[in-house]
Order: C-alpha cells, then structure tokens, then sequence
C-alpha cells in the first residue's frame, strides 16, 4: 500500500505489546509448572489482537488526528459538514466574509441517513419474507420443510460477489427477464440502477440471515406448546399469534441484528446494481480511504459506524437479555 | 355400573402411521363423570387414542363421537375437552396467572371474570400466591398443578390427561394421585387419563382399559382386572403372577406341572390347553408333606412389608409373597386354594 500512513510510534508500540504477551505466557508457565489448558488459547489471543483489537486503536488514532499526526476534531466536523476543510482553507486565504459563502455540504450525513434507511427497508422486507419460510421449514408435519433448508444453504456456499453479479446478468437490460419481456411483448424495462435493485440484491444476500436464527427457535420449541394452545381454543392463526410468535422472538431478534448491521454497510450492491446512482455508507468509507486516500475522515466515519451499531446492539440485547437467539449477538 | 349418560364414544377407531397399524378397531365409550385410565406399555397406543379424543390425531378409520355427536371432523379448538400434557406444556413467556387465564382470555371473558377464575383454580391447586411467578421458576410438581389448573379452568366436560404423573418423584405422584381423584370427585368431570403405572391405575380409576399393540384386551373395573384378568398379559401387567401352561381335564379340575388342581372356572372344555394365573400372594407355603407341589427356595428378597422368594417345583419356579421367610435352600409344599386359581385362554402368540 503506498498510502499507508502509520503513527511512528505503531512499530514501537507493537513491539512492546509483543513482548508483554511473551512474558505474560512464560510467566504462566511457570507459575503453573507447566502448560495450562488456557494457554492454547494464545494463538487467538494473537490473531484477535492484532487484527480486531490493533486496527480498532488505529481506527481511533486515524480519526482523531490530521494528516500530519496532530489530535483534532475535524474529522468528525468534516463528517457534519463535507465543506468544511474547504471552508476554512479558504478562510485562511480570502477571510470570514468568503468563507460565509461555502454552505454546507450534507453528503456524509446524507449517505448515513440514506443508508439506515435501506437497512431498515432490506430488514423488514427480509422479515416479511423471512419469518412464512422459517415458519414453513420448521414444520415437521411438512415433508418439504427440509428440502427447503438446502436450498436455502446451497447458495450461501457461493461468494456473495459472484451471487451480486449473477443478478447482473438476470436485471440488464438485455437480461435475462428483459429477454422473456421481450419475448411475451411487453418490451424491455429498466430494470437495474435504481434503488429498488439495490434493495433487492441486498434482501437476497441477507434473506439467509433473517431466515435461520428464526428457524433454529422455531425448531427448538416444544410442538406440544401449539398443541396446548390449540387445545386452550386457539385457531392456526391465534396459535401463532399467541404462542408461536412471541416464543421465537429471540430468533427475530438475533435475525434482525444479524441482516440490519451488514446492510447499513453495504457496499459493492449498490455499485453492480446501483450504477452508481445509490451510494451507502459502506461505499462512502471504502471510496473515502481508496480513492481520496482520506485515511483520518475515512477512520472518522468507520468509528462513527461502529458506534451506532454498538448502540443498536446494546437495545437489542435488551429485548433478549438471555441472548437465547443462537448467542450471535 | 352407573348409569350415567355416555359422554365419549370411539366407534371402530383405527390409526395407521406410514402403513404400521398403531389402533386396531378401537371400540369403547365413556361415562360422564367416570374416572377412565387407558393402562399399557409404552407404544400400546394409548397416547394415540387420547390424541384421537384431544383431536390432534385424525383417526385412519372410525369416528369419535361426543355426547352422540360426531367430532371426528372438528378441530381440537372447538372439542368440549381439555387436555394435560405429558411434559405439562406450560407456556414460557407467560406467567403463572396468565397460564391459566390463557383459555378464558381466548374466549373474550371479562377482566373480572377471569380474575375470579383464576383465583378459584390457584386455590383449587394450593397455589395461591404463586400468580406472579414465571413458570421455569417452578418445581415439577407445581408446574404439574399449574397445568392442571390451566385446562380445568375451562371448565371441559372432559379432561384428558397424559401421564401427568411420569415426571414426579414416587412420593410426590402418590399425593398427587389423591389429589386429582378428590378433585375429580369434587367438581364432577369426566377424567380420561393415560398411564404405564398398574399401581396408579388401580389406585384412581373407576375404569381401567388395558391396551396392548394397539388393542383393547380389557375394560372393567380395578377390581376385575386384578382378580380376574382377562389373559396373561393383562394378568403380568397388572401387579405380579406366576403364568404357566395347564391343561384343563374337565371343568373345575385343572392340571399343571403334573397335578391335579381343583379350581373354581368351567366352559373351557375338556383337556383344552388353557394359561394358569396365580398372584404370588395367593401362593401358601407349607410343611413339606402336605403341599399340593414341593419346591426348593432358590432365593430370598427381602420387599419391606413381605418377602419375596422364587420356589423350584422341579417343572417351573414359582414367585411367592409371603410374610415369613423360609432360608434359602430348604425344601417346602406349595399350596393354591380353588378360588385363587385363575385359568384363561392360552394367548395368541402376536398379542403377547
């Protein structure tokens, strides 16, 4: 990476780290005469640190300090305001009055807004959609239930690149459904770069994600319990609404976290199936350190990320304090 | 028998899973008010027949009928019966109070109404206070009253309940044998009740229906099925016996392990192969001269209120209760009066 810009004192500090860890494990040795149980763990440990634990300080560094290593805020300002270097810069040269008239640019919080929103939309779609087929594969009375857990999986042992892209050559324009469009007379559509292909590239890449942890509750709970509703005098419908429903909550929940984090960062679906015409947050960061080599703004939004997804993680985790929903979150 | 009007009918019911029969021509009726036990082993059927009654299963053949009126068709939500289940089937994110107000929250009763209710069925289970405690905080045997108080409150004309017991202690599911007999007696419902315990059977039921591979081998009362079981397997599954092949010579004079017996049963013609039933209780051990047969103790337990002792006659070795024990080793008669002999109709080989 030519743009690589680490703090001087990185090398340093990883080195320190190092050898503190060394002498932590020799320490343990000895102190228990030999090797204890835990000590396998070192080479997590290892990983964990220096590619979750390292980059999470980096990310934090980056974010608060300019490019020449000073602390600052302005990161976070130019993240409010995409002017506001601009702004101040001209400041410098040409005084207040020309800096007055630099408005505000809103794209960053625009994306963020803009990207919660898809998020939001790509889950309750995933949701609705999700929950009759968690329903449907958890039935034992259904023969096809099963079946339809390996179609679900098959996909999922694909690269969810190559399964964007698939989508591609369905949407185009001398796609596949615009050739049967075509072939039935009702002439070609624009199907692709719009919101709605994005939104759709992103149910189909995370529908899986909605669908399983609500079918692994719904296959935990005791069949006798809708019996028992059915026998207390509840219909299909009441039974699943009394019973059925509130019993797979964790599912839902742990379904909901595990679709609605990776979309608020999607990026790459909106590229192939956006055009270019829908940017989200995920985007914003990846173009932010790739293509403006912005290393502290593209830090300041990632923690900005982070933040929010700790935030929603930490309501969620309220509505299922047991983490009874397969212990993702 | 009472007199009472029949509130549940199975007429001809037959249940088949993938081509294996499970019900064989199921036929037997239900009294109202009458304390019904389906008894058998385990895979006899008597789970399925309950879910038949329930709804739950849909017979392969027959009709259920409910106070003469066919049901087989109407949904478990609409039967007049309520069921227990066997691993109680409490609801986990519902509260005690809301457990039992479950049913009578379906049925859009009014806030008080239901508050009353529950109250009754809380106390009825001597569980008052326990309202608002979540049911896993429970202990087996509450969850069991809970479950309990949760179909009765509905009030059913029938209550099914499917081994209730199997999951409490022995000292536990002896009170709460008593309890739901008195409780039955006490708010007049009809009990069907299913078990593979002949003690509890016996114990509770006005009725017992003895099952095996999915047919009935007989219906009466405590009393009858355990003093004149219907066949050999009815007679080992209720309580102990020593079965042995005979041979009836004419009536009142069965012959086995090669002498003569005066017993009190007849109609089963002359020299006619026949099961001998004799409950070890029913054997009186002797002096060794003046036993109808002469045996050696094999061997001794000691079972708390008697002993129990296996005797070798030569051609069979006998089970024997009684309240002295003779040491192992020692040689004594063996002696059964008439009326304690028991002959019945050799069993078909499939139905054992």
């Amino acid at each position: 990476m030519t743009n690589l810009k680490l703090p001087a004192w990185a090398g340093w500090a990883m080195a320190l780290g190092l050898a503190l860890f060394i002498g932590m494990v020799a320490l343990s040795v000895r102190r228990n005469h030999g090797v204890k149980r835990s000590l396998f763990a070192t080479p997590y440990t290892l990983w964990m640190m220096i590619f979750t634990i390292l980059p999470c300080i980096l990310i934090g560094y980056y974010a608060l300090t300019d490019a020449n290593g000073r602390l600052t805020l302005d990161n976070f300002r130019s993240f409010w305001d995409s002017n506001y270097i601009m702004r101040e810069n001209l400041r410098a040269v040409a005084g207040d009055e020309m800096a007055a008239t630099v408005a505000r640019g809103s794209v960053n919080v625009d994306t963020l807004v803009y990207s919660l929103w898809m998020a939001f939309l790509c889950t309750v779609v995933s949701l609705v959609l999700g929950y009759p087929a968690a329903l449907f594969m958890a039935d034992r009375k259904m023969k096809l239930g099963s079946t339809l857990v390996v179609l679900f999986i098959i996909p999922m042992w694909m690269n969810f690149l190559l399964r964007t892209i698939a989508w591609m050559s369905l949407l185009e324009d001398n796609g596949l459904i615009n050739a049967f469009f075509d072939w039935v007379g009702m002439g070609r559509v624009q199907l692709m770069y719009n919101q709605e292909a994005v939104l759709l590239g992103m149910v189909y890449n995370f529908l899986p994600f909605m669908v399983f942890p609500i079918y692994t509750s719904l296959s935990k709970m005791d069949p006798k319990l809708a019996e028992a509703a059915q026998d207390l005098g509840c219909n299909s419908f009441r039974t699943l609404y009394k019973v059925t429903m509130p019993l797979s909550l964790p599912g839902v929940i742990s379904g909901i976290t595990m679709v609605f984090m990776p979309s608020v960062t999607t990026f790459f679906i909106p590229r192939v199936l956006g055009g270019g015409n829908t940017r989200m947050f995920g985007d914003l960061i990846e173009s932010t350190f790739k293509t403006a080599g912005d290393w502290n703004l593209g830090s300041a939004l990632s923690l900005i990320m982070m933040i929010l997804i700790l935030i929603s993680l930490s309501i969620l985790r309220k509505a299922d304090p047991n983490g009874e929903g397969g212990g993702i979150i | 028998m009472s007199q009472e009007p029949r509130m549940i009918h199975l007429e001809n019911i037959s249940k088949e899973y993938d081509g294996v029969t499970v019900l064989d021509d199921i036929n037997l009726y239900i009294r109202k008010k009458e304390f019904v036990t389906l008894l058998g082993p385990s895979g006899c059927g008597k789970t399925t027949t309950l879910r038949i009654i329930g709804g739950f299963e849909y017979p392969t053949t027959g009709r259920v009928l409910f106070e003469g009126k066919d049901i087989t068709d109407i949904p478990p939500y609409k039967r007049r019966v309520n069921t227990v289940f066997q691993k109680y089937a409490l609801f986990p994110h519902l509260n005690v109070r809301d457990n039992i107000a479950f049913g009578l929250k379906i049925k859009k009763m009014s806030r008080a109404e239901i508050d009353k209710r529950v109250d009754k069925m809380l106390n009825l289970v001597n569980m008052n206070g326990y309202g608002k405690r979540s049911v896993d905080s429970l202990s087996g045997g509450q969850q069991q009253r809970i479950a309990i108080a949760r179909s009765l409150v509905n009030e059913p004309e029938v209550l099914l309940l499917d081994e209730p017991l199997g999951a409490l202690d022995l000292k536990l599911r002896k009170e709460m044998q008593l309890e739901l007999k008195s409780m039955q007696q006490q708010l007049g419902i009809t009990f069907l009740y299913v078990t593979h315990d002949q003690e509890e059977a016996l114990t509770m039921s006005d009725t017992i229906v003895v099952m095996n591979t999915g047919h009935i081998l007989q219906i009466g009362t405590p009393k009858t099925i355990y003093d004149e079981p219907a066949n050999a397997f009815v007679a080992n599954f209720i309580g102990e016996s020593n079965i042995i092949r005979g041979t009836m010579i004419k009536d009142e004079l069965v012959s086995f392990c090669g002498v003569d017996f005066p017993c009190v049963d007849s109609g089963f013609g002359e020299n006619a192969p026949v099961d001998v039933v004799i409950r070890p209780e029913d054997i009186m051990i002797l002096g060794e001269d003046i036993g109808q047969l002469t045996g050696t103790v094999k061997s001794v337990l000691f079972k708390g209120v008697h002993y129990e002792m296996m005797i070798d006659s030569g051609d069979f070795t006998w089970k024997v209760h009684s309240t002295t024990m003779q040491p192992i080793g020692s040689r004594v008669g063996l002696s059964v009066v008439p009326f304690n002999i028991h002959i019945m109709h050799p069993m078909k080989e499939e139905a054992k």
